[in-house]
């Protein structure tokens, strides 16, 4: 075996991955939050150059097929690794401010990132099953590290609980698909696919663990709960980079393993959406707490995804791909600004009818959070319209013009509970007066950032869109050829 | 093929047979009266009443812990251990690498005072 | 005499696990629940899955059932009378008399002599530690190093959730 090649493969995962040690190494000796953030933030970004670098070179298989690297590994990875390092840069301060920052959080959060980079690239049914559990377990300790309140430690069990639960169900689809074709390899169990029963339980007892980690609407019950008490910015790291690893694993698994001639699951697909589409957007529609909104809005967008991924065609999955990518922005940012309106003292700053009026005290924050709610909205100037009209315009060509229809009237709906946080700021007027602080420089310039691309990207983002289809045509066709 | 298991068998057995009869030999031996007031903890000659819940360090909690993972680890080190010399330099390798990712985990326990049981020194203060 | 071993090992294990669930006191459930996992372990064994029995004895029989107890004696230990009491040898022997008459009963009446299928060679070949260990560490190797990962972030994790103090300012519900 050459080391050599394996290692330069998931080079962004052992850098991550040996950050994630060192840090805790540190921490174990001294109590220095500034060169745990340093070596944090530096390994996150060296991680994503080199992975946004690894999307333009050559696609290929590393340490004995257990993982591929480039195409949609590659981009899996970049947007995994933005959102990690976009959450990490808007958590220190946060976190401070709300005198939980510890040196394990930046620990705990490099190591779930390895596991997620693990995930995304992951061509083996067991690297799969590590990556989740890597991943899971480093959120379950995440979701409670405000032990004040009973809302989080209720989060952290609820989500270990069901973690756990879903988890059976994924190891025992796995178990029953390797009795039926004898093989863990994803091109290997499509090649041995047949239509018996144990291949269909198999591959229906894989979806529900993988349903319930993107919080699908059967499957979703955990997510209010725990979004709402875990500390914000973990939230928004949970929300975007977990929730895009989850889902490009779906993506891969569908593409490759489970071949639409022998299961039909475009249609198990299709109602999933249809719920959590429906649902999402319904429940959000009556929640006060800015927190849970922004919960049952995930779980809407996680319907928009699955739309793409009924389609089940090459323009599908890159639409699924940009989606991802379009989600994690506005979310982030989203997120971080509702977290810089916590932190202020007196007043609980997740309801949101404490948001009267505050528009015009910080102008800036109240800007930002109006740029990333219109771009969840999907409003044109926005990257979440960019995405909302792929998923929309592969929906129509590949022939479900239900699910097409239903896509845009469940983004109607969702104008109301996103416009709602502003009205409140801007055309109410304040029963209180609140002081307001400062944010610093980091969390300031982080969320603007995040502003410009969603700006960005919604303008020019054929460039992003042509390479997205074109690596996966690229990987289409191998896929077809049979490797 | 049931050969091979014959001496894990035997010690099987054997640990059955002993712990049956050392404690059917202490109690045909041994004088037994059963009284409920030997069952009453002594404490001063007071009737010790209290919350039956106890609140206990939550040092056992980490020992516990701490004892599954480094438990788990065995299992991998295991396969190792009963063919190291067929596996090669590359493996040993491999092999030395996982017990240092997992020797940081030890170092953090130690480095912060939970398998420290004097509470006054512990990470508790 | 394989079909009876296994005759009587399923048959303790379902009874173990029946006793386990209806038993009232906790010690003796976490009993049963260790000798359900020594039948099970027997029951891999059978099928020349070797690695796994050890392992089911290591880990589940001993680890994961030391925490079971662990557990049980710090949290339940308003009832010591029932603790120590109940337990009679003569019960769990007559527990097994039972388990190994029934099981009798069932082996030559349900004739179960040609039930088993042979376990293929290959298969035999595979259940065992050296096996096991051929592919743990050349192609799994990068599982392998994510598990080190993921146990080393459990140890982070346990200490974290347990270490810090609870902070009162923080408190808002």
């Amino acid at each position: 075996m050459d080391y050599l090649h394996d290692i330069n493969a998931f080079l962004p995962g052992v850098i991550v991955a040996l950050a994630g040690l060192v840090t805790i190494t540190i921490d174990a000796y001294k109590n220095d939050h500034g060169s745990i953030y340093g070596l944090t933030v530096f390994s996150l970004l060296a991680g994503l150059i080199l992975s946004v670098m690894d999307m333009f070179g050559p696609v290929g298989e590393a340490f004995t097929g257990m993982i591929t690297y480039g195409g949609v590994s590659a981009f899996g990875s970049s947007v995994v690794l933005f959102g990690a390092l976009f959450c990490v840069l808007i958590s220190r301060e946060y976190l401070s401010a709300i005198d939980h920052e510890y040196g394990e959080v930046y620990s705990l959060l490099l190591i779930a990132t390895a596991g997620m980079l693990g995930l995304v690239s992951a061509n083996n049914l067991i690297m799969i099953f590590i990556g989740i559990e890597t991943m899971s377990i480093c959120l379950y300790v995440l979701a409670g590290i405000i032990k004040g309140q009973k809302i989080g430690a209720e989060a952290s069990l609820k989500y270990f609980l069901l973690g756990a639960f879903s988890t059976g169900f994924l190891l025992y689809g796995m178990a029953l698909l390797y009795g039926a074709t004898g093989s863990l390899y994803l091109t290997e169990i499509a090649e041995g696919a047949s239509s018996d029963l144990l291949f269909i339980a198999g591959a229906a007892l894989l979806l529900v663990g993988f349903f319930f980690k993107v919080s699908a609407v059967p499957f979703h019950m955990w997510t209010p709960d725990v979004y709402q008490g875990t500390p914000t910015t973990i939230t928004a790291y949970m929300a975007t980079a977990s929730k895009s690893a989850a889902f490009v694993a779906l993506l891969i698994v569908l593409s490759k393993m489970i071949p639409a001639e022998t299961a039909n699951w475009a249609g198990v697909i299709e109602v999933i959406a249809i719920l959590t589409m429906v649902m999402g957007n319904l429940i959000a529609i009556v929640q006060d707490n800015i927190k849970r909104m922004l919960a049952y809005s995930s779980i809407a967008h996680a319907g928009y995804l699955l739309v793409g991924l009924a389609a089940g065609t090459p323009e599908g999955y890159s639409a699924v791909l940009f989606y991802l990518f379009a989600y994690t922005i506005m979310n982030i940012g989203a997120f971080g600004v509702v977290a810089y309106y916590e932190r202020q003292q007196g007043l609980d700053f997740t309801d949101i009818n404490n948001y009267v009026g505050l528009g015009f005290k910080k102008p800036l924050m109240g800007v930002l959070l109006s740029f990333f709610l219109f771009s969840l909205v999907g409003i044109p100037p926005f990257v979440g319209f960019v995405g909302k009209y792929l998923i929309f315009a592969a929906a129509i060509n590949a022939g479900y013009i239900a699910l097409a229809v239903i896509l845009a009237l469940a983004s109607a709906a969702s104008v109301y509970y996103y416009l709602r946080p502003m009205v409140y700021m801007y055309f109410k007027d304040p029963h209180k007066d609140v002081p307001l602080v400062r944010s610093g420089i980091v969390f300031r310039s982080t969320l603007v950032v995040l502003a410009a691309l969603t700006l960005y990207f919604g303008i020019a983002f054929g460039d992003l869109h042509n390479l997205l289809s074109s690596f996966y045509t690229a990987d289409w066709v191998t896929h077809l050829v049979g490797q | 093929m049931f050969e091979n298991y014959l001496p894990i068998a035997i010690l099987a057995g054997v640990a059955v047979v002993l712990a049956i009869l050392l404690m059917t030999l202490s109690r045909v031996l041994g004088p037994y009266r059963p009284n409920k007031t030997k069952l009453d903890p002594y404490e001063s000659g007071m009737d010790p009443v209290g919350d039956a819940a106890n609140r206990y360090s939550i040092s056992f909690y980490l020992v516990a812990i701490a004892f599954i993972v480094f438990d788990v680890e065995v299992v991998f080190v295991y396969p190792w251990a009963v063919s190291y010399l067929d596996f090669g330099p590359g493996t040993l390798v491999s092999m030395i690498i996982f017990i240092l990712e997992l020797y940081v985990g030890l170092i953090y326990l130690i480095k912060k005072g939970a398998l420290d049981w004097d509470l006054k020194k512990g990470m508790f203060n | 005499m394989i079909t009876y071993i296994f005759v009587f090992l399923a048959v303790l294990a379902v009874a173990s696990a029946l006793a386990m669930v209806i038993s009232k006191n906790t010690v003796n459930s976490a009993l049963f629940l260790v000798l359900n996992m020594v039948s099970l372990a027997g029951l891999f064994l059978l099928l020349k899955a070797q690695f796994l029995a050890v392992i089911q004895i290591l880990v589940y029989a001993g680890a994961i059932m030391v925490l079971f107890l662990f557990v049980i004696m710090l949290l339940n230990v308003e009832d010591e009378e029932s603790l120590f009491s109940r337990f009679r040898v003569k019960y769990f022997v007559a527990f097994l008399v039972g388990i190994a008459v029934f099981s009798q009963l069932l082996y030559s009446i349900g004739s179960f002599s040609e039930m088993l299928p042979e376990v293929a060679p290959e298969m035999t070949e595979a259940g065992t530690v050296e096996a096991v260990g051929e592919v743990l560490y050349s192609q799994y190797l990068l599982p392998f190093h994510i598990i080190a990962l993921l146990l080393t972030a459990a140890v982070n994790g346990a200490l974290m959730i347990a270490q810090h103090k609870i902070k009162p300012g923080a408190s808002n519900d």
